[in-house]
């Protein structure tokens, strides 16, 4: 039914599978999956081209710095091809600027989803960071290790989440929303 | 190696997010808004998948737990904030990355975001370390040894309750 309505592999399988992976990376690799602290570490790499003697003067960055040869580093870049790789051979890539759940609210400005968007990310590794990871290292690999911390960050990042949700789609969608099982008009066939 | 490591297991894991239908905004805002639940499916089947794996190789001593502290202050706030972070943006640190590989190229202001983010807490990281960093400073603990009971009780009560959800979901037609 999943596999009919979204044309993509079963949740189910390939959450599963990503839990086998999250497994073989801490055997194989003895690297548990997290993204948040990339950006940290990027954030670094950043500030000291600008000011090398202000960066080396936080605190944060004496821990999290910029390393080129990060394992997540290339985790993520390896997202991007992976992600890239599996639509190209679905079919299911497609070009777009604004989704459509936000276009239907909001409407087609590239402008206004840059702004909340850019704001959004900003606000996001803020709370990441202080919280010490993401959905993917709090929520995968912490709830992995049955961690106290994984589990309450979690449910903080859902509760969070639910209310500004709600609070930006009160009233629901201005225009006619596509039935729900065609998510992506014409876009995959 | 390291760096080979860590890009194929992000290749790998890129295209089971993207095969998984994850990655896209519309379902991670159609999960906070109670409408789509396939990346509570996704994810739940990882968490369930990975924990039998990962407390089997640490009972087999074939490899050591990273668990992240528990300051309830900064776990509770800092994830109250991510959370607010992630219904603006639509996309979480890992999965936009996914995003872009789809196409859905407005992931790029989700990553400029995060990389000022990143710089402004890296700002104002001692004072907060110093004021909520101290509150409720619990360590490095897991679900088990707060109960004080075997890794294995704990997994399979999370198991019966995951299927139930699922179960829950599949009957609701969620």
């Amino acid at each position: 039914m999943d596999r009919l309505r979204n044309g993509g592999l079963n949740p189910y399988i390939a959450g599963g599978l990503t839990g086998v992976l999250g497994v073989l990376s801490v055997w194989i690799a003895g690297k548990f999956i997290g993204a948040s602290t990339s950006f940290a570490r990027g954030a670094h790499g950043i500030l000291n081209l600008f000011s090398a003697e202000h960066a080396s003067g936080l605190q944060y960055f004496e821990k999290y710095f910029f390393k080129a040869g990060d394992w997540q580093l290339f985790f993520l870049i390896g997202i991007i091809a992976g992600a890239l790789v599996s639509a190209l051979l679905s079919r299911s890539f497609r070009w777009q600027a604004v989704p459509d759940m936000w276009r239907a609210r909001f409407g087609a400005s590239i402008g206004k989803r840059a702004v909340v968007a850019i704001l959004g990310g900003a606000i996001a590794v803020f709370g990441a960071r202080m919280a010490g990871g993401c959905p993917s290292g709090h929520g995968l690999s912490g709830i992995m290790q049955l961690s106290v911390s994984g589990f309450i960050a979690l449910i903080m990042f859902f509760v969070g989440g639910i209310i500004v949700a709600h609070l930006i789609y009160a009233g629901g969608e201005r225009k006619l929303t596509p039935p729900a099982g065609s998510e992506t008009p014409g876009g995959e066939q | 190696m390291t760096i080979l490591y860590g890009l194929v297991t992000g290749f790998i894991f890129g295209i089971l997010l993207q095969q998984g239908r994850v990655i896209r905004y519309d379902k991670q805002v159609g999960l906070l808004r109670l409408k789509d639940f396939t990346i509570i499916k996704f994810m739940f089947s990882a968490v369930l998948i990975g924990m039998i794996g990962i407390y089997l190789l640490l009972g087999l001593g074939l490899i050591e737990l990273s668990v992240k502290t528990t300051v309830l202050g900064m776990v509770i706030i800092g994830g109250l904030i991510f959370g607010i972070g992630w219904a603006l943006l639509g996309y979480c640190p890992g999965t936009q990355l996914g995003a872009l590989g789809e196409g859905r190229w407005d992931a790029i202001w989700g990553i400029i975001g995060m990389l000022i983010g990143g710089m402004i807490f890296a700002e104002v990281y001692t004072p907060l370390k110093n004021s909520v960093g101290t509150w409720g400073d619990f360590g490095k603990i897991t679900l088990p040894a707060v109960i004080g009971i075997s890794p294995w009780i704990v997994i399979v009560i999370l198991l019966v309750l995951g299927v139930l959800l699922f179960w829950w979901l599949e009957r609701r037609g969620l």
